[in-house]
């Protein structure tokens, strides 16, 4: 490590929008709607004399969020007030949690763009109310727009653990779908569901000694690329500025999404004293341990958890397990699997033809007409040659139409394989006589040959011949018939 | 008839006229409009009066028969202007609420209103209820009905000298550090401070939000009491409200509790009645005790080492919670508004005009409290010396049944005297203070006469024993206490009907 060389240190404070129906401490409506100021109440407007009142729905989502991230939840809490005038901070005050909050001591584990496992410490989860909107118009003022303030946040903040610009994308993409997953967040990247403050600095040991750079926080990125891209910028920055050797302040930045560069934020937005104490208008919160339990139980495994268990039981590659969890196919596919289909087969065909069809019409594996039962049946026709892979995918369309049972359809339809020995005999024969210069093509050392007869076996009996028998029966009565 | 003679009936005579037909709705209210129209100009306890409003409410519960039952159906009653209503302004007596309309009403004006009383009108107070004489208010001064060069009294001083003017039978104030007790005790009327957490903060505009308790000012304990059926009750929307044991059986226990206080153990804590306390208030507070004593109690004295510390670590609790309770009234959204170059400006021209010296001094007070570097020193150490007060109030309620005190350090002051000497200010709610740190009941009741002018006695029990402490203030009132304490038409406070109809 020298100065050409330097490490970033990555930390990140995310906020995440909990899913709650209603607002943190009021019963407003947390719905997204685009007509300003519709969603509000005396409490979120902060009008004199109202009063805050906790939404229960808010600590068992930020609980289920700090477990989630392997966390420790506290027994107790306390909501403590931090104080800062902003327009759009109507109480001049913002309701967060500092000396007591939620939970402590995390840890999250992520995949990098090379497939490597990672892991970053999660340093505290708490609980807070999102501010008002500010929309600032060139020339004519700023407008307010209060709908998302008292909106339930929690608040993630990580230890400075993540290296690289894209390890944060990583660590992002899959803290996602860890909320999503929980059901904690729907996490909607484009109504500002996460926002992420993050602060760098880079540690290098140019000319033997050890040192670091400033740490400069960049406020307010909505977006995962906008991370990226500001850190890249960030981490360019320091690195030139260790090598000219220039001075770095700790400072807090902006990033300037359309000229793709990070600027500094004037210095008085630095210098703030929150003034926390404990809010008045909140007792201390307890957390029963039975909460905790439930509410680790019904959140179930993890997708990561999951992952790794999918491809070391059914012994699938670590992609295919990738798919499978990732697309929300794994319950299916595992109760598939129960039914007692062989894996590779089912998760072949939950990846393709299941997929597919959820693709093309498009719909959720929820809205799918098909019982993990009914491909299991069908999976286990093809597994005892009843019919083919080829039939099966005809059967598989009727089924996905009228949601009946696959064996109803190849009964219904005269589908099963033909699998008679003296069946397939005569059908041999009958084609081999009908083809003398085809045969005579084969035995001259043409392989190809071999396929035009099966076709034509499979032509007579509509496909539902065996191929592979009709394959070995042509062979036989052909070298039989050579030795005569 | 006189209709000063119907405004001069206590609430229960009210109530019993009402019930027997005797008197309508619309003449209770016409009759306190028509005192306060006589007086007020003078005086000044209103901020506002709604007339038409409270006579049309008043007709409308004539037509209909009132509120079946309601406690104070047809009673009309004033409200401190920190306390929100939909009618009326609330201003909390400052220039920075000067014209602000509360969209809601508090939970205390719905409850009220459904047990069928009639809001009058909002009284005066000092400005953001900060101060003790309500000279603190914006918009003028109220004179005490005792001794109109005087002081009522605050911060719910317009309530105070509403209820003694005879204007209205009860009043609604507020109490974070005597500010219902002192007033109560200057203008020689009862009032009380309930356990903190039984009736709703919801709609009472926050000055320290851990101490604040809504009460009521009443010129006897059994008004106190039935105003109080109506208040006390569960609020979901206040967080710190709990359900009270008593809920709705004050009034009862009060009519039913009797002529002796035979049993009660009544202390006397000796830093109450030390070298700040005026000599011929620590005499009636003796007084008292043997007027307790008269009644079969044992009075006995005893030591609450850690009074001295209440003052200073009040006023640094209060103080930091009022500067983040404050914090919202920056001019963006509603309430004084002075334009400037930037926000920043905005935000100091518009609490710069619309706040008076004593809230400043206090927003001033609190936010270095808060500050860093000095949190550790100021505001965790008086979170501290107040657990310590909780604690030794705590342990003395295991000997006791009930304290008795003085109410404030002195009688009435004169208009102006104190204005220039905060500190000195500051110390006229020594007595009444710890209650509040504590959160346990407390009731001021006239307990005599100082250059005639009234005194008050505070009474204090533990933790939701209101009940407790209403029973033997009754006790006392109707044997010893004070009785006819009534300034503008002096005599006894009637007991049977004066309407000579
Ligand atoms: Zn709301």
């Amino acid at each position: 490590m020298t100065f050409d060389d330097p490490t970033p240190l990555i930390g990140l404070e995310i906020h995440v929008a909990l899913a709650t129906d209603s607002k943190m401490f009021c019963p407003c409506e947390t719905e997204f709607v685009r007509e300003p100021n519709t969603q509000v109440c005396p409490v979120c407007l902060g009008l004199p004399g109202a009063l805050p009142v906790l939404n229960r729905r808010a600590v068992e989502l930020g609980v289920l969020c700090a477990l989630a991230l392997d966390a420790e939840v506290y027994p107790e809490m306390q909501f403590e007030r931090k104080n800062y005038h902003y327009p759009d901070l109507p109480k001049g005050y913002q309701i967060s949690q500092l000396a007591a909050p939620m939970a402590e001591n995390g840890i999250m584990s992520f995949t990098d763009d090379d497939g490597g496992e990672k892991e970053a410490r999660i340093r505290r989860v708490h609980l807070e109310e999102d501010a008002g909107k500010s929309i600032h118009l060139p020339g004519e003022g700023t407008l307010l727009d209060f709908n998302r303030c008292g909106v339930a946040l929690a608040e993630v903040v990580t230890e400075p653990d993540l290296h690289s610009p894209a390890d944060v994308r990583c660590f992002l993409e899959q803290l996602r779908e860890l909320l999503r997953h929980t059901g904690a967040s729907e996490v909607r990247m484009e109504e500002g569901e996460l926002r992420c403050d993050v602060n760098v600095n880079l540690v290098h040991n140019g000319e033997g000694t050890p040192g670091r750079t400033e740490i400069s926080e960049v406020k307010n990125l909505s977006s995962f690329r906008g991370v990226e891209r500001a850190l890249q910028y960030e981490v360019e920055r320091h690195r030139q500025a260790l090598r000219r050797g220039d001075p770095l302040t700790h400072e807090t930045r902006h990033w300037d999404e359309e000229r793709e560069v990070t600027f500094s934020a004037r210095s008085k937005e630095e210098s703030h004293d929150y003034r926390y104490f404990p809010d008045p208008d909140l007792h201390p919160v307890r957390i029963p341990r039975a909460m905790i339990d439930d509410l680790q139980e019904r959140m179930g495994e993890l997708p990561r958890a999951r992952r790794r268990r999918l491809s070391r039981e059914y012994d699938l590659s670590s992609y295919d397990a990738d798919v499978l969890v990732g697309g929300g196919l794994a319950d299916f596919f595992e109760e598939v699997v129960a039914e007692g289909s062989n894996a590779k087969a089912a998760a072949n065909w939950v990846m393709g033809e299941l997929s597919a069809h959820l693709n093309a019409e498009d719909i959720g594996i929820d809205e799918l007409p098909v019982q993990p039962g009914q491909l299991a049946q069908l999976l286990d026709m093809v597994d005892s040659g009843e019919i083919s892979g080829k039939i099966a995918k005809e059967v598989w369309g009727a089924v996905v139409q009228q949601g009946c049972d696959p064996r109803a359809i190849v009964e219904e339809r005269g589908l099963s394989q033909i699998s008679d020995d003296a069946q397939l005999e005569s059908l041999a024969r009958e084609v081999v006589e009908e083809h003398e210069d085809v045969v005579r093509d084969y035995r001259s050392g043409k392989e190809k040959a071999l396929g035009f007869l099966v076709g034509q076996i499979m032509q007579k009996t509509q496909g539902k011949a065996n191929p592979q028998m009709a394959n070995e029966k042509l062979r036989e009565i052909i070298s039989r018939e050579g030795c005569e | 008839m006189m209709t000063c003679d119907l405004s001069r009936l206590t609430l229960m005579q009210m109530r019993e006229l009402i019930d027997a037909g005797e008197v309508s709705r619309e003449e209770l209210v016409r009759a306190a409009l028509s005192a306060v129209a006589e007086g007020d100009e003078v005086l000044g306890a209103f901020l506002e009066v709604d007339e038409e409003g409270a006579l049309a409410a008043a007709r409308a519960a004539d037509n209909t028969g009132g509120q079946t039952g309601g406690v104070l159906d047809g009673i009309p009653y004033a409200a401190k202007a920190n306390i929100c209503s939909r009618r009326m302004t609330t201003n909390c007596a400052s220039y920075m609420l000067a014209d602000y309309r509360s969209p809601f009403d508090a939970k205390v004006v719905a409850s009220t209103g459904s047990a069928g009383g009639i809001l009058l009108g909002k009284t005066n107070m000092d400005e953001f209820a900060m101060g003790s004489s309500t000279e603190n208010s914006a918009f003028h001064k109220t004179r005490n009905p005792w001794d109109l060069d005087r002081v009522p009294g605050g911060s719910s001083g317009g309530s105070a000298a509403a209820v003694a003017a005879n204007y209205v039978p009860a009043a609604l104030g507020s109490d974070t550090g005597g500010s219902i007790r002192q007033p109560a005790s200057f203008c020689g009327v009862v009032g009380m401070k309930p356990t903190y957490g039984s009736v709703s903060r919801y709609g009472l505009i926050a000055f320290a939000s851990s101490l604040d308790q809504i009460g009521p000012v009443t010129r006897t304990v059994h008004d106190c009491a039935a105003v109080l059926d109506a208040l006390v009750m569960r609020d979901k929307r206040d967080s710190t409200s709990t359900s009270h044991p008593d809920s709705g059986r004050f009034s009862e226990s009060v009519a039913a509790s009797g002529e002796d206080l035979q049993g009660w153990r009544i202390g006397l804590p000796r830093e109450y009645l030390g070298d700040g306390i005026d000599p011929r208030i620590r005499e009636v507070v003796r007084g008292a005790a043997d007027g307790f004593t008269g009644l079969g109690a044992e009075v006995r004295e005893c030591s609450l080492p850690h009074t001295d510390y209440a003052l200073p670590a009040y006023y640094i609790i209060a103080s930091a919670e009022a500067s983040s309770n404050l914090a919202r009234f920056d001019g963006v959204r509603y309430g004084m508004r002075t334009e400037g170059e930037s926000v920043l400006d905005l935000y100091l021209n518009s609490r710069g005009e619309g706040f008076g010296p004593e809230v400043k001094r206090r927003v001033m007070l609190g936010t270095f409290a808060l500050s860093a570097g000095y949190y550790d020193a100021y505001y965790l150490k008086a979170a501290r010396t107040r657990g310590m007060i909780v604690r030794e109030l705590e342990q003395a309620f295991s000997d006791f049944d009930l304290l008795l005190t003085p109410t404030t350090p002195m009688p009435a002051f004169g208009i102006g005297e104190r204005v220039e000497d905060p500190l000195a200010m500051y110390m006229a709610d020594i007595c009444t203070i710890p209650a509040n740190m504590a959160g346990i009941p407390a009731i001021s009741i006239p307990g005599g006469r100082v250059d005639g002018l009234p005194v008050g006695i505070q009474l204090m029990a533990p933790r939701f024993a209101d009940e407790r402490l209403l029973r033997a203030a009754a006790v006392y009132e109707r044997v010893t206490g004070d009785r006819g304490a009534n300034p503008s038409c002096p005599g006894d406070v009637p007991t049977e009907g004066v309407c000579d109809r």
